[in-house]
């Protein structure tokens, strides 16, 4: 049975029509999308792509990743190897040997070489799955899944067995060399023999064997999570670059939908995310909210989507509305094609499932677009957050404490007010260092440093309002955006050019959202400047603070993740202390949410372990005398978790607490 | 039927400041509130137009500014606002404050029957609780205080069942329409507004409602006719509160602190 060109030639098209099939299905779904520009930065994206498409920088962070490393790039090099056998298929002339010799050597050795990797790496593949899943592979979602992994693995395996059938069969015929096939020439000499087949009926069955291989995975890709070789790398390219700390603007017209309350809500690259993920479970291994039992999972996020995309596409593609719902509504549990409400509410917008997404999917922003429906054209969502709400629009803080009490915190301190021209820093006091009484502590702290740096400084007093993260993080743009709309003219009419805050929220949302605004100013959070004080010696730090004890630093998301400030906090403690600050064993880019971020804070966490506990329990496994944070919510969360936990004589302190003593020393 | 929920826009009196010399509120900069009650009053007539298929009308006495307050009903859903507004209303005590509000009901149940009015149990800054009971017996409509809720609604038979809440106890009343009920706030929890909603209310117009309108006596309502006036305002004196312990630091030794005080006055019983 000699390759037939035209037998070969009729399963090609059956495999490629049905790829194209495939393939069309979806991508034309994802046009289905709102529009979106990603194609901005052309540099920074092709660069991107190379490091962590190509490069498979977050692949390679788990130790499995290896192995995905060695099949990924043995795809691509044995492309060329495919590439060869499908026009050989159709032009039995056409095939490597018309290149020159030596070339032609080079290039079958390292096909041979790679498909024995790559064999390897499938076969490792299996065993992972079958002897040593991880807790995120032996869930129920991914037990659902396992027959499709299964088969493309093992496709993937028949692949390279039948590559080097057919290479030692071709060795065993004399028609190659098998110097130029170390592996293959291993096989001719020991394996064809005792197989009792004669090498020209290897031949002709290994090259079927390869060619059904070759093409049922074709077919089948467009169908399966392996659609993510076709979307990973693009998806890559095309992704936000931004870092997931702000949410794109809402145009706000009568007689438009806002959020995302069904699929086609979402835009085109929302919908192109849920086709890329690998469904390799490192978001919601990761994820405060689904580690700690929430009904939150951001795999499950992306895989709705997708799912629901499928479902709806027929319809939506008729002008029809979609019949199954993106989002269960009230009570209704997360299903097939849809998420939960309370799935939607429990995420702290930590930012953790981004930072570890190898194809750089985005999470939040879709679970954010969604409460943005829920809290916009439902008006549906957890009881407190009523009063949550009414309190920012009444009287401009959470709270809803007067106004008139904002500089309450001053107590027997001189504070100035801002006055353009004469005050360099405009105080960012924000509503937990103003109205929050342990926070208070902090802003005082804060206050005199600035004093004792000798800094100018002053505040904005009673007009000062919230700054409107947590409406944003909660999807009530309408109120964000007139919010940030007076904050931003307050800001430009007093003349503000520099702020300083000391709550990372205040922190990125006056940085990073007020930019949509048209607010480009210097802000800087509390422990950038207090070390940018101590490196340019301005704070004399008589003593080392030694009564704080063994000082357990823990990074806020917003300070770290969202916004990078990694170095000042530890810097400032180091300095105060004499000692480097002791680390979680999840810290800097992989620390672990206080469970407040989001608008959490103001909501009540019923479903599974409350997230602080969780991380107060990791804190004192690492036995420290105090806590150390740079967050008001932070502050609240360690707290709260200690008295829970009975954490005895533990204390929680603000890293501008812990430089304040130090002056005081 | 005409549903009408009579709202009152008032100063957000936990901002309010009592000048200490001239004895009278400091309004300045202060902003205004839909007073608290209110929002349960309209919350509750808009469940009955989503129940029923009532129309509402909001009713709002008020300077022209009041305006905002009946936004803020047109953007939860009411079907008309109008603002009664006019210099003659102005300085109104509780009689000329229901005179007129009875007085517009009357004009819309010309147009259409009014069935219910419902009004807050009282406001959070003149405090009498009487205009309700005032508009009811101008009306000559059945008056029911202090509904906690509505049991049942018969809008064929045209009767009412609620249930009032009173000092340590509730009664259950039934009612012939019409009728105006005041509610507290344990009736109900307030919606809050979609988007499409507010944006919608920029839009929509508040209709105002001068004596031109109503065509009133003006012996009878504004300053003129009203018999009661406010003489003075004062804050009473009150102790200087103290702080006890440093809850913030060592909440359980402050609250031991707190517990010992309390006992050594004779304030607590054990
Ligand atoms: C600072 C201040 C100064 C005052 N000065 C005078 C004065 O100089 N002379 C004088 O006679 N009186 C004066 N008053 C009293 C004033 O007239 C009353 O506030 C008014 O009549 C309403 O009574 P009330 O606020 O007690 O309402 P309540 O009887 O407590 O209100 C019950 C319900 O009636 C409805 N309601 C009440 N008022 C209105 C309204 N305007 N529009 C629509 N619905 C309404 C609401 O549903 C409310 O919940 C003053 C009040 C204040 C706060
Ligand atoms: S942002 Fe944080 S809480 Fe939200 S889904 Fe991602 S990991 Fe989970
Ligand atoms: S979304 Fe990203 S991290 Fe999560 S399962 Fe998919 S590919 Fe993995």
């Amino acid at each position: 049975m000699a390759p037939n060109p035209k037998l070969f030639a009729f399963l090609l098209a059956l495999s490629a029509s049905t790829f194209v099939i495939g393939c069309y299905r979806r991508f034309s779904l994802v046009a289905l999308g709102r529009p979106e520009y990603r194609l901005d930065a052309l540099g920074t994206r092709f660069s991107r792509m190379l490091r962590l498409a190509f490069g498979q920088e977050r692949v390679l962070g788990k130790p499995f990743g290896a192995n995905h490393f060695i099949i990924f790039w043995s795809f691509i090099i044995l492309a060329v190897a495919n590439a060869e056998f499908l026009v050989g298929g159709l032009l039995p002339q056409a095939s490597l040997t018309a290149l020159p010799e030596p070339l032609q050597h080079a290039l079958l050795f390292l096909f041979d070489l790679v498909s024995l990797l790559a064999l390897a790496g499938v076969l490792f593949a299996f065993a992972r799955r079958l002897f040593f899943p991880e807790p995120s592979l032996s869930s129920d979602y991914v037990k659902a899944r396992s027959p499709e992994a299964f088969l493309i693995l093992s496709l993937i395996a028949v692949l390279m067995l039948a590559y080097f059938g057919m290479h030692a069969a071709r060795i065993a015929l004399g028609s190659e060399d098998p110097s130029a096939l170390p592996v293959s020439a291993l096989i001719a000499a020991n394996l064809v023999a005792p197989l009792a087949i004669t090498p020209s009926a290897l031949a002709a069955w290994s090259w079927w064997l390869h060619a059904l291989a070759l093409l049922s995975f074709f077919a089948y890709l467009p169908q399966s999570k392996h659609m993510h070789i076709l979307t990973a790398i693009p998806n890559c390219f095309l992704s936000d670059l931004e870092r997931p700390n702000t949410q794109p603007r809402e145009e706000f017209k009568r007689g438009m939908r806002f959020g995302v309350g069904r699929i086609d809500d979402f835009t085109w690259k929302d919908l192109f995310d849920s086709f890329s993920c690998t469904e390799c479970g490192r978001c919601q291994e990761t994820c405060p909210a689904a580690g700690t039992g929430k009904s939150l999972n951001p795999r499950s996020i992306i895989h709705a989507i997708k799912t629901n995309l499928l479902a709806n596409g027929a319809a939506l593609r008729t002008g029809d509305p979609p019949s199954l719902p993106l989002i269960e509504a009230g009570e209704a549990k997360s299903g097939e094609g849809s998420s939960g409400e309370a799935a939607i509410w429990a995420c702290t917008t930590c930012g953790a499932c981004m930072s570890v997404c190898p194809v750089l999917i985005e999470h939040m922003p879709k679970i954010v677009k969604m409460r943005r429906h829920l809290v916009q054209m439902k008006a549906s969502f957890p009881e407190e957050l009523t009063t949550f709400f009414e309190n920012i629009e009444a009287r401009y803080n959470p709270w809803g404490i007067a106004p008139t009490e904002r500089t309450k915190w001053h107590g027997t301190l001189q504070v100035k007010a801002f006055e353009e021209g004469k005050t360099e820093y405009l105080l960012y006091v924000g509503c937990a260092g103003a109205f929050d009484a342990r926070q208070k502590q902090v802003t005082v702290a804060l206050a005199t440093i600035l004093d004792a740096a000798g800094v100018s400084w002053g505040t904005l007093g009673k007009v000062e309002r919230c700054c409107g993260d947590s409406l944003r993080r909660l999807g009530n743009e309408y109120v964000f955006e007139r919010t940030a709309r007076d904050n931003v003219n307050l800001l430009v009419e007093r003349g503000v050019k520099k702020i300083v805050t000391q709550c990372p929220h205040c922190f990125s949302t006056l940085k990073n959202d007020y930019r949509q605004y048209g607010l480009e100013l210097e802000v800087v959070h509390h422990s950038e400047l207090i070390a940018a004080l101590i490196a340019a010696g301005k704070l004399d730090l008589k003593q080392r603070v030694a009564d704080l004890g063994r000082l357990l630093f823990h990074d806020s998301c917003y300070l770290g993740r969202h916004n990078e400030v990694y170095a000042a906090p530890r810097q400032v403690l180091t300095a105060a202390t004499g000692a480097s600050p002791v680390e979680f064993a999840r810290n800097g880019e992989r620390s672990f949410c206080c469970g407040a971020g989001g608008g959490r804070m103001w909501q009540e966490e019923q479903e599974g372990e409350r997230i602080n506990l969780n991380r107060v329990r990791e804190a004192l496994r690492q036995e420290p005398d105090t806590i150390c944070v740079s967050c008001p919510y932070c502050l609240t969360m360690m707290e709260d978790g200690l008295k829970d936990l009975q954490g005895g004589s533990v204390k929680v302190k603000d890293l501008a607490e812990v430089v304040a003593e130090g002056l005081r020393a | 039927m005409l549903v009408v929920v009579c709202i009152k826009q008032v100063p957000d009196t936990t901002q309010v400041q009592i000048d200490p010399v001239t004895n009278t509120l400091v309004r300045e900069g202060i902003p205004f509130i839909v007073n608290p009650y209110d929002a349960h009053a309209l919350e509750e007539a808009l469940r009955l137009k989503d129940q029923f298929g009532f129309r509402v009308a909001a009713l709002s006495m008020g300077p022209p500014n009041a305006e905002a307050t009946l936004k803020k009903a047109l953007a939860l859903g009411v079907d008309e606002a109008i603002l009664l507004s006019d210099r003659v209303f102005g300085g109104a005590d509780t009689l000329a404050t229901s005179r007129v509000l009875s007085e517009a009901i009357a004009k819309l149940n010309q147009r259409e029957q009014v069935g219910i009015v419902i009004c807050g149990k009282q406001t959070i800054d003149g405090d009498t609780a009487q205009v309700g009971p005032g508009i009811a017996t101008r009306l000559g409509y059945t008056q029911l205080t202090l509904v906690d809720h509505i049991e049942k609604l018969d809008p064929f038979q045209e009767r009412i069942t609620v249930r009032r809440k009173l000092e340590g106890r509730h009664e259950i009343v039934e009612a012939p329409l019409p009728v105006l009920l005041t509610v507290v706030r344990e009736v109900n929890r307030p919606r809050y507004p979609t988007v499409p909603m507010r944006l919608e209310s920029e839009e929509a117009v508040v209709q105002i409602w001068s004596n031109q309108e109503l065509q009133l006596d003006q012996n009878g309502i504004g300053l003129k006719g009203s018999p009661t006036w406010v003489s003075r305002i004062f804050s009473p004196q009150r102790e200087k509160g103290e702080i006890v312990g440093d809850g913030a630091v060592d909440p359980a030794g402050a609250a031991h602190l707190l517990v010992d005080r309390l006992l050594s006055r004779d304030l607590l019983v054990v």
